[in-house]
């Protein structure tokens, strides 16, 4: 395959592989998806967590049970026996999720309007692509999905909020993002998604992992209050 | 053995049960939790003979009250919160047998920050997502959801047998450290370090830092000589145990067990995981230097402490 990985130690008890590849717009996602899983299977015995990224992927591994030179083959042969023509194909449905676009749920909505895009212009411009999940983090769920439209795309906010509401639907940069639980939060939101994204006694406790597809669907109020919506929530 | 219960009393500012911590769901974005100090968590479990990762009682900051429900062996180790057993004081890296409706109180800290408080067999906690170490921000663990500890709430364990003995232990004077002292951190260099120009590593090193007040258990902020940090474009990527941040400011975050699992502020590495519980530790105002650390040296020794303690 023509992923380039370097692994290189982070502490006594952990690595991070990084991948640097020549292609753009690749499968890179999918791959780091698939690996986690894989690293995971093959090398349970050894490895206490792993988090995928961007473009890297950080193993917690117990030093006393495995050394760093050893694990280091082990994790390159189980990389290289990722196939990555299977991955493409094995995704055919993006997931569709509903959202609610209005000031209500959305204050950053004016942010956009003083850019001279209307509300109708900006749910076009934000449902339409079918974006790729290239991060989980910050909070328990909380997916960072690439690519927004440049027209979209905003900085964080100077000062972030004390309160986002759950659902909130965000932006950043280029990641949009959904809140799966009420936090603090910088990004600029422009929704709420009123379906129930980490729910620890589900199993999968999220619907997306790394490298998955999602599609934003536009909803209106009705149909997102009947999904459970709330427009309760305080932003602070 | 019979169900007993310690009744929470007064809870104090922030009484949390913890276990080694919550493993292999990083990749949802959870955190790892589990004891802060884990020298000292892992000394109260060992000092009953119990395996390595029963559920403990993490006490930060003591003003904790507990009512024994019936006999059993405790263990107390880490900060010295003056613990007493019915107001007679009992000695801290120790464990002792305390018998139904007797008090075990915790006070002001003397030394260092939090203890933790262990009972023979474990408490009885219904672990989620693998593991009881209480993490409120990702609501998992403890009794309900990753709350804190509440004034009423039960713990349950299983009581001393009638004719079980059990010969409380005390841990070498030698190997109980003095938290109060200036914290020397050996650090592994990595992740970022190679893109950090010369003089930023170099005050790094030369710099003696103060803890601020802006610690918990997501991370430690550190107060220093204000330093200008160079731009570094990095995607977010996954944040290792003792990560020490240097975000715009250039005041360095160490990252501890609560920590975000992803992070786009550059690292120079990482504070060794021995010298980890030193800093935890350690209160507002104290002093902390960092020294460069061998990587094989510590890994080594870190070897010996997991085999020790039965990782």
């Amino acid at each position: 395959m023509e992923q380039q990985i370097t692994i290189s130690p982070v502490s006594e008890c952990a690595l991070l592989i990084r991948f640097s590849n020549s292609e753009p717009n690749c499968s890179l996602p999918s791959i780091i998806g698939a690996a986690t899983e894989q690293l995971y299977n093959q090398l349970n015995h050894y490895i206490m967590n792993i988090t995928p990224s961007v473009d890297s992927i950080l193993v917690d591994y117990l030093p006393h049970r495995i050394g760093f030179k050893t694990l280091t083959s082990r994790i390159e042969q189980c990389i290289i026996s990722i196939d990555e023509n299977s991955l493409t194909s094995s995704q055919t449905h993006p997931l569709e999720l509903p959202v609610y676009y209005h000031l209500d749920v959305g204050p950053d909505i004016k942010q956009y309007e003083n850019k001279g895009i209307t509300l109708a212009q900006l749910i076009e411009i934000h449902s339409q692509p079918i974006y790729t999940v290239v991060a989980i983090g910050f909070a328990p769920g909380f997916a960072f999905m690439k690519d927004v439209d440049t027209q979209l795309q905003l900085p964080r906010l100077s000062t972030p909020r004390l309160n986002v509401p759950k659902g909130s639907v965000a932006i950043a940069e280029n990641y949009t993002a959904i809140y799966p639980n009420a936090s603090p939060g910088g990004w600029n939101i422009i929704g709420n998604c009123p379906i129930e994204l980490y729910q620890t006694g589900r199993e999968p406790m999220i619907p997306f992992k790394i490298g998955s597809k999602i599609k934003f669907t536009p909803i209106d109020r009705d149909t997102f209050f009947s999904l459970g919506g709330t427009i309760e929530g305080e932003f602070s | 053995m019979n169900n007993a219960v310690l009744q929470i009393i007064k809870p104090g500012p922030l009484s949390l049960i913890q276990d080694l911590g919550r493993f292999g769901v990083a990749q949802f974005g959870i955190t790892q939790g589990g004891p802060l100090d884990e020298y000292a968590y892992s000394w109260a479990n060992f000092l009953l003979g119990n395996q390595a990762n029963l559920p403990c009682i993490e006490i930060t900051l003591g003003q904790a009250e507990f009512k024994v429900g019936a006999k059993n062996a405790f263990a107390i180790c880490g900060a010295d919160l003056r613990a007493t057993l019915d107001d007679e004081p009992i000695n801290n890296w120790s464990s002792f047998v305390a018998n139904k409706g007797q008090t075990i109180k915790f006070s002001l800290p003397k030394n260092g920050l939090r203890c933790y408080l262990a009972v023979l067999g474990g408490f009885k906690i219904e672990p989620q997502l693998g593991s009881c170490a209480s993490v409120e921000r990702d609501s998992l663990g403890g009794l309900t959801d990753g709350s804190p500890l509440q004034e009423g709430d039960c713990l349950q364990y299983h009581s001393l047998l009638a004719n079980q003995y059990f010969e409380p232990k005390q841990l070498s004077f030698r190997f109980q450290p003095d938290y109060n002292l200036p914290v020397t951190l050996r650090v592994v260099e990595s992740y970022q370090r190679a893109l950090l120009p010369n003089h930023l590593v170099n005050w790094f090193y030369q710099t003696e830092f103060e803890v601020s007040t802006n610690i918990n258990r997501m991370g430690y902020r550190l107060h220093g000589p204000s330093i200008e940090m160079p731009t570094i474009t990095m995607e977010s990527e996954g944040i290792a145990l003792g990560s020490i941040q240097l975000p715009p400011d250039g005041q360095p975050i160490i990252l501890l067990n609560d920590r975000q699992t992803i992070g786009g502020y550059p690292k120079i590495g990482c504070v060794s995981r021995i010298d980890l519980p030193r800093l935890a530790q350690a209160k507002p105002g104290q002093k902390v230097c960092f020294v460069k650390g061998q990587l094989d040296e510590l890994q080594s020794d870190w070897a010996m402490w997991a085999n020790y303690f039965g990782y």
